[in-house]
């Protein structure tokens, strides 16, 4: 990115404003009807970038719709940010058209990779933190914010194992992509809570340790629980259930230390009645006004 | 070898090692960690496919689709971030897994649902209007040279079973009870707005209707089929949004 290019960026909360402090859903195929039908009192909506990868039909009807009353959130899950290879320039070039389509208020993706070579392994796989992966994830977001003309939000990841050659705390790794990059940070208070159960972190301390300052979206979801070879926890970022106490509690430490800011209630595995969404959803929003731990 | 290449390999193929150079804070055996990832990725890519394969997976039990899935996930990884193009080289597959031979119906049904999905996706083109349909056959003469765009959403499945029957009774909750699955059934599927429906053909509109799909003007379509109703089987095609265009061959000079 040119310098002048990185300026243009201001701050990045500032260039995420149009996301409203408030609680949003992501959208599921199976709620578009109920949506339209019952116009929830919703922040926004978010959406996977590579779900409405498609030429047309039912998926562009209803998000086309669904954007003309809510704020949008486009979240991408392929792009495979910290890819030893080359960017996927179709994949970037396909992003481009639907910011360019439905105009979202966020664009964000994973500090993950996803594809090697020709192969796409559908899931976010863990990154060494070293110097050569720094100067790669961040040649790649300057790529993408450059390419699209904005600058995005990069989640944290949860992760299971790490890296011996690792010589950065993912925190300071995650802070330096940040200040070199001019990206943004989606704070998923999830995979923070899971990442420090299973690296023996302490969650506080993780959270003190990001740059808040740069938090233009927060991701709220459940887990799963399994055991390592020793028998300790291992929890596993499943998106399948609700919401913990103790992500709910750590959210509380966030909004303490920043005010309110888009917070989406992630459910992508057992997905439940809308209602049941909606009900998480309120709770944030109150947690929100509340402003204060509870 | 990259860490991300061996990384990648290990994750799909069962047989190998968990890769070097990974630890965790606690000291677990990595490999305990590592097993995760393999889950998550084999876990993905089998849903994917349950998910774009639900009559397949009716017809041989959730237990069998999975097995089946597996195996054809190690030997078929995804080339594309785009899910809803995974899975497309599943039917030629089942024709080709032993253990599924004795549904020889299968494979079929599979190609079935992956023409669904696609219509499901294909662009959005409107249909012609009646206005613009009788303009287009007001001149008799001129008929024979017509040409017709169809919906991008169309396909065309010519199978020796009885797919149409089998996929619809699984929408239904029916039982297969009634059906002879050898008998032969030739599929239409196209998305009408944003619907995706099937429809069974006899022998001579199929025919007809593929020809002109493949582009023969509809004199030459006519010719090449018998023993159906040409009205009949263009006021379907017209009234369920199948026809977006109707163009007369340039006459040469």
């Amino acid at each position: 990115m040119t310098p002048s290019c990185k300026q243009a960026f201001c701050a990045t909360q500032a260039a995420c404003a149009g996301l409203p402090p408030r609680a949003g859903l992501g959208l599921k195929s199976g709620h578009f009807n109920e949506v339209l039908d019952s116009r929830p009192d919703i922040g926004f909506f978010e959406v996977h970038a590579e779900n409405y990868m498609v030429d047309g039909g039912p998926f562009h009807h209803f998000l086309g719709l669904i954007r003309e009353q809510y704020p949008l959130s486009l979240h991408g899950v392929g792009l495979s940010i910290g890819t030893e290879g080359k960017l996927d320039a179709a994949h970037l070039q396909r992003l481009a058209e639907l910011i360019e389509r439905y105009q979202p208020q966020a664009f964000s993706e994973h500090l993950a990779w996803s594809s090697h070579g020709p192969v796409f392994l559908n899931d976010l796989l863990p990154l060494a933190y070293d110097a050569p992966t720094l100067n790669r994830v961040c040649m790649h977001i300057e790529q993408v914010q450059d390419r699209l003309k904005r600058p995005m939000l990069l989640e944290n990841p949860a992760t299971y194992l790490a890296f011996q050659r690792s010589t950065f705390d993912e925190t300071d790794f995650i802070s330096e992509v940040i200040r070199r990059s001019g990206c943004g940070l989606l704070l998923d208070v999830n995979n923070l809570y899971v990442s420090c159960i299973n690296h023996q972190r302490d969650p506080l301390a993780y959270l003190d340790a990001l740059p808040l300052q740069a938090v233009g979206e927060i991701h709220l979801a459940g887990f799963a629980e399994d055991a390592d070879s020793l028998g300790d926890r291992l929890l596993i970022d499943d998106h399948g259930a609700p919401i913990d106490q103790a992500v709910w509690t750590l959210y509380q430490q966030v909004l303490a230390r920043i005010g309110p800011v888009a917070t989406l209630i992630e459910r992508d595995n057992r997905v439940p009645a809308f209602n049941d969404l909606l009900a998480e959803a309120h709770q944030a929003d109150q947690l929100m006004r509340a402003g204060r731990p509870a | 070898m990259s860490s991300q290449a061996a990384f990648a390999d290990a994750l799909l193929d069962l047989r190998q090692p968990c890769p070097t150079g990974l630890c965790s804070a606690n000291g677990a055996d990595p490999a305990s960690r590592f097993a995760v990832y393999r889950n998550n990725v084999q876990g993905s890519l089998i849903n994917a496919l349950a998910d774009s394969y639900p009559v397949v997976r009716q017809l041989v039990g959730d237990e069998f689709f999975r097995a089946m899935a597996a195996v054809h996930v190690l030997a078929e990884a995804p080339h594309d971030p785009r899910m809803s193009r995974y899975g497309e080289a599943l039917a030629d597959f089942i024709e080709s897994f032993e253990p599924a031979s004795c549904v020889p119906y299968l494979a079929d049904v599979a190609r079935l649902e992956w023409l669904r999905t696609r219509a499901y996706h294909a662009a959005d083109t409107p249909p012609l209007e009646p206005a613009q349909i009788a303009a287009a056959l007001a001149d008799p003469a001129s008929l024979p040279e017509l040409r017709v765009t169809f919906h991008p959403s169309l396909r065309l499945l010519d199978s020796a079973y009885a797919v149409v029957a089998i996929w619809a009774a699984h929408q239904t909750g029916t039982t297969l009870a009634d059906i002879d699955p050898d008998q032969a059934q030739r599929a239409l599927i196209l998305r009408n707005g944003l619907e995706v429906e099937v429809f069974a053909f006899e022998r001579g509109a199929f025919t007809f209707i593929r020809n002109l799909h493949d582009g023969r003007p509809l004199g030459q379509a006519l010719a090449c089929a018998s023993d159906f109703d040409v009205s009949q089987t263009l006021a379907l095609l017209f009234s369920h949004g199948a026809i977006t265009g109707l163009q007369r061959d340039e006459v040469s000079p």
